[in-house]
Parts: structure tokens; sequence; C-alpha cells
């Protein structure tokens, strides 16, 4: 990953960007600094709690032999797709689910081989949407594509990671034509750019809103509400725990 | 017309604009064919009775074929999936029970199933929780289905159906009512079981659904099947092919309509399907009428699932065993819906100290989800639900992605209507059979 480009003039990553990419144990604490269990910062807590910094053990890199079909569609992928090692970051398997790590680049090609081969046959594109890791990865903006196999009864989840100064990867609408509203969601919402898409543009909220609301850094909104004299703050400012 | 400085007509790449200052209409428009040539665009919507909720659909019309069709959706958004990045993950079951408001055991379920397969505690899922599960989500299936035949037949001019498919519809949200004391919105599926067991009465209302159902089910087909307007207005409309179905991510009874036999609860089981006896219903012509039929058969299917699961109904507890997981308070119906138990509250707030801490850690912090992300699928009446849950280890979901089948399935609005007749824009999009509580989320 040394000779990817530095868009944007974001500082390249000391480790290697696909090594620390996606695994949700890095995610940033709920709280902005990272310490506490209220959420309140700045306020008199004296109760010492505040103090407390929570560890977050990694989701590692899975090795072989991974089990169940996950070699199989492993073997095949790279049978079929002579970049394989360039294109996948990581291979990682949780939870009984297969997700490989793919340089967003390559993310068209990836699908358009996970279709078509017929040792693989994903034909269904099931779900794509966004995840953004911040303040865990320098590439924040995940993209994620669950894609379902008909014929073999096989679920493969596909992670992209952009960063924020350079959200683009290329859309899979043509190998896909179900990724086109779930794109302009992930767009909406995050502010990821499919390059060829037929038409990027907002989908849930309104054409003339500014920002993209599912991103960490959007604030919930909401105003304080009066119930029985006694005022409610909206959500995401009561002192709660983590 | 007055010789001015405007030019009468002129080309442009969108067509012939006229600028009409006054004058008589019948030279102005002379020349233009207008059956042929004149393309209007038509609104349908966020305010229309046949476009199931706020769904807007903005139409290109030459004459009365649509040429094109566009859907305009996100009038319903409410952000419930930023939303439960706010709450701690036993809060979401009561905004994810919001989102697809005619299925709303399905959005709680597969919620359920998601965090579960993140706490790893699938397997520790009772028996009887599994199958109060799937006895819900099956009754819940007739009422959704039964909601679109209603709203179907209104739709295309049957108001009698609209009558019938509602009133047996409250029958079920009377069910729902006494079990979850809710009719809608029940938040009654929850990570580790469900909140509340099933009372007796509610098993003696089922037995009694079951016996009148099929009786109901063949007044409904007397009164459609072989009804001339209703056979017109349905077969060989808003036809759409398997190959279209999977290219545009359409499943559920569109999809098998088509004539694919692919439905998750027996593709890619969950929740025990694989031990009960049912028939997934298919259909070769991929028309309205396919999907009428499917829908039809599929509320059968559902009745035979309930009466299994009734008959398996065992006693026991319907909460995983874990102390850590499982809610604190017994739940009780009192008179203002599903609340706490007072003996729960006596017992916490007068004689155990312990009790009372632990029900205020659990309910006020909750239940910490190790680090990961999972997808659970399963198969809702509109088709494949799907949820992406991402966890950082917290007490909060990091992320829910609702992979909403009326979402999905709208894509297909176009391929359906584009070419067709207007009023068939009606039937096509009614039989996706969208939710736009559930699209919009």
């Amino acid at each position: 990953m040394s000779d990817k480009p530095n868009d944007g003039g974001v500082p390249l990553p000391v480790v290697p960007a696909g090594a620390t990419s996606g695994a949700p144990a890095e995610l940033p604490p709920a709280s902005p600094a990272g310490r506490g269990m209220f959420g309140n910062q700045g306020t008199g807590d004296v109760s010492g709690y505040g103090g407390l910094v929570r560890q977050r053990q990694p989701i590692e890199e899975a090795s072989r032999p991974y089990g169940g079909y996950f070699d199989e569609v492993r073997d095949a992928l790279e049978e079929a797709y002579p970049a394989f090692g360039d294109a996948i970051e990581k291979v990682v398997v949780d939870r009984g689910e297969l997700t490989l790590h793919v340089r967003p680049e390559r993310i068209a090609e990836v699908c358009q081989v996970l279709r078509d081969d017929l040792a693989l046959r994903f034909e269904l594109c099931s779900s794509v949407s966004g995840v953004d890791y911040l303040g865990a990865d320098e590439r924040r903006l995940h993209v994620v594509y669950l894609l379902t196999s008909m014929t073999y009864r096989r679920r493969v989840r596909l992670e992209a990671a952009v960063s924020v100064e350079a959200p683009h990867l290329p859309s899979v609408t043509a190998i896909y034509p179900t990724a086109d509203w779930q794109e302009r969601e992930a767009y909406d919402m995050f502010g990821i750019v499919f390059d060829g898409h037929p038409s990027l543009t907002r989908i849930l909220m309104p054409d003339d809103w500014e920002g993209h609301p599912q991103r960490k850094d959007y604030p919930l909104g909401g105003v304080p509400v009066e119930y029985k004299g006694a005022e409610i703050q909206p959500p995401d400012q009561r002192r709660s725990y983590q | 017309m007055t010789t001015s400085n405007y030019a009468s007509e002129h080309e442009t790449d969108e067509g012939r604009v006229f600028t009409v200052t006054g004058g008589d209409w019948d030279t102005i428009v002379a020349g233009t064919d207008p059956i042929n040539d004149e393309r209007i665009v038509v609104n349908m919507g966020p305010q229309h009775p046949s476009t199931h909720g706020v769904l807007r659909l903005i139409l290109e019309l030459e004459g009365e074929t649509v040429r094109e069709a566009r859907s305009v959706i996100g009038y319903l958004h409410t952000g419930i999936e930023k939303n439960l990045e706010y709450r701690n993950w036993v809060q979401g079951s009561t905004f994810v029970t919001r989102m697809d408001y005619l299925a709303p055991i399905f959005n709680e379920t597969a919620y359920a199933l998601a965090v579960e397969k993140l706490l790893g505690i699938t397997d520790d899922i009772t028996e009887r929780a599994t199958t109060i599960r799937v006895l819900m989500m099956e009754l819940n299936r007739i009422s959704s289905h039964l909601v679109w035949l209603a709203t179907t037949g209104m739709e295309l001019g049957a108001i009698s159906i609209m009558l019938y498919g509602f009133r047996e519809r409250e029958y079920i949200l009377d069910i729902f009512e006494t079990i979850t004391g809710l009719r809608m919105n029940h938040a009654y599926v929850r990570p580790g079981g469900v909140a509340q067991d099933v009372p007796d009465d509610a098993i003696v209302k089922i037995r009694e659904f079951l016996k009148m159902m099929p009786k109901k089910l063949k007044e409904y087909e007397d009164l459609l099947s072989g009804q001339p307007i209703w056979t017109e207005r349905t077969k060989n409309v808003a036809v759409l092919d398997v190959t279209g179905c999977v290219a545009l991510g359409i499943t559920g009874p569109v999809l098998r309509s088509a004539g694919l036999a692919w439905d998750l609860r027996k593709t890619m089981p969950y929740c025990g399907y694989e031990t009960y006896e049912f028939d997934v219903p298919t259909h070769p012509d991929g028309d309205v009428w396919g999907r009428y039929q499917v829908r039809l058969a599929e509320i059968r299917e559902s009745l035979k699932l309930v009466e299994q699961a009734l008959d398996r109904l065992r006693p026991g507890p319907v909460m995983v065993a874990d102390r850590k997981i499982a809610w604190p308070a017994q739940l009780a119906i009192g008179v203002d819906g599903m609340g706490n138990s007072l003996e729960h509250v006596a017992k916490i707030m007068g004689q155990s100290m312990e009790s009372l801490i632990h029900h205020f850690k659990l309910v006020t912090e909750g239940f910490r989800v190790p680090p990961g992300q999972v997808y659970v699928a399963i198969e809702a009446p509109r088709g494949e639900l799907g949820v992406h849950a991402v966890s950082d280890g917290g007490t909060r979901p990091y992320r829910v992605h609702y992979r909403e089948p009326s979402f999905v399935n709208l894509q297909a609005l176009p391929a359906m209507a584009e070419g067709g007749l207007i009023a068939d824009v009606i039937a096509g999009g009614a039989s996706l059979d969208p939710v736009m509580g559930g699209c919009d989320r």
C-alpha cells in the first residue's frame, strides 16, 4: 500500500493502511475524548470514573483454513481474478461471516468476477451501506457490500475504505443495478462518491441538505423538550452511561 | 396573438416550446398532434390515495402511455438508523419496530437476531422464545398480506375487499394486543428472547382465527379471482421476469411470482424454519395476477406454520438465562400497555437492594456487545429484510443498517411502468407492496 497516491494531502499512515482498516474493534470510543463513562466532558464529575479508558481487542486477520465455504470462495476468487493479491487487503472471518477488505479502486472488478465466475456466482447484491469509523481509520468511510449467491446459498461481505478527503470509488451499478438506490443512500448519508453512477443525487434527505447525516461527526440534533415542568435534553446531550 | 418580442415557438432539446401571450389556442397548437407529440409530466403523489403513503412518482406521459417514470422517496425519512446510535441495544427494538409499520415483528426479530449473533448467544435462545417468534412472524405475515390485498383491491376499484381485508387484519391485531399490549409498534421481540410470555387466552384466539381464516380466504377468491375487471387489471400487467428481479435485487413475493422459489426460510433458514412443514408458492407469469396468487397462497402456508408453532409451544422460559443480558423486569400488561409488573417493582424497591442495582445498571447502561459486525437476513412479507449491525464494544449500536425490501423493491417501478398505461402504474406499484415507513426509515 506504500504505492498508494497521497490523495488530498492526507499523511500516509505509518502502518500499512490495509492492516488497520475495517476491524470494528479499532473504533473510537463513544465519548470524544476516548475516556470516561458518562459522556459528559468538563463537568464536575468527581466519581473518578471519568478517567477510565476502555481497552479493546482488535479483530485479527483470519488464517487458513477459514472453515466452511470460505476457503472455496477465496480459492475460486484467487483463481478467477489474477490481481487478487493487489486488490484484497485483508480477509476477516468473524462470527461465521466472511469479509474481504477490497481496495476501493478495485471494487467493481472484484464484484464483476464474483458475479460472473461459475464457481462463485454471487448473483444478488443484497445490501450496500456505509459505516463511518471516525478516529479508528485514516480511511474512515467504509462501504459494505453484502453479496448473496443464490446458486450456492452463500454470502460474502466486501468492505472498501475511503477517506473523507477523497471519498471516491467505482460504482457497481453496471454489475448490480440494484445498487443504484443503495449507493445513492450511502452518498446521501456518508458523502461517499460512487464514480460512474448514473445519477448520484440525494435520496432520503432533501436535495438542498447540507452535510451527510450518518457521519459520526454529524450531530443527532434535537431540541430540549419540556415534560411535566422538567426540561429533557435531546438524546445526544443527556448524561448517560456508555 | 400579439406580435411582440416574444418568440411564438422555438425548438429546444426538450422539444418544442410555445410562448403564449394571448390569442387563439387553436392557432397555437395547429400543426402539433396532441395525441402523439404531446408529452406531459404528471406528478403523482406524494399525497395520493394510491401511492401507499408518501411516495411521489414523476411520470412522463404520452397520451395515456407512460414513457418515463421516476420515483422520489424520502418524505418519511425519520433518521431511525442514526437515532439507534444514541440509544442502548435493547432500546433499539422500540425504534426498529416503527420502520415497516405493517411488519413490525419482522423488524424486531431481524434486529434481535443480529444483536444475538453479535453477542454470540444465538444458540442460547430458548425453544419457546423461538417458537413464539415464528408464531408472531407468521401471524404478522398474514396481516401484512391482508393489508396488501385490501389496499390493492381498493386501488383497482374493488372497495369491498378493502373492508374485508382490514376486518380480518384487525382480528390479528387483536391477537397481538392480547400478547404484547399493543396493536402495532410492539417492541415485543427483544435481544435475548421475547418481552412477555403468550397468555392462554391468546392461544384460544389464535385457534379461533385458524378456524375462521380459510373460509375468509375462500371468500376473497370468490370475490376477486373470477372477477373480469380484476383479471383484466392484473393479468399481463407490470411483468418482471426472474432476470429483471435478481438484477434489481427484488426478493419476496415479487420474485416468487416470476417463478424462482427463493425464500430465505427455506434457502437460508433461521429460527428453526427448516423443521417446519410448509411450501414456497410460486407462479410462472411474473405479473400482478401472479403476485396476487402467490400472496394468497403464502397466507395459507403461514396458517400452516402458525398451527405447527402452536402445537410446539411447550412451557419454558422466553428469555435467555444470562441475567447480564435478560431484561431484569418481568413485564406485565397493564391498562396503558406493557410495563414493569407490580411485583417486580415491589421487590426492587422494598426487598432486594441487589436487584435494584442490577435493574438500574441493566436498564440505564445496558449490556456491552463485543465488537464486530454481522449481517442477518430474514424473509419479511416484502422480501429479504437484512440487518447490518456493527458494534464497537459499547452499550450502544455503532451502526445499524436496514436492508429494507420496500426500499430495494421500489427500484423496479420504472421497469414495470415504462411503456405501459398510466392505470397500470397503480397496479404495478401496488403489486410491489411498498411501505414507505420501511423504505425511508
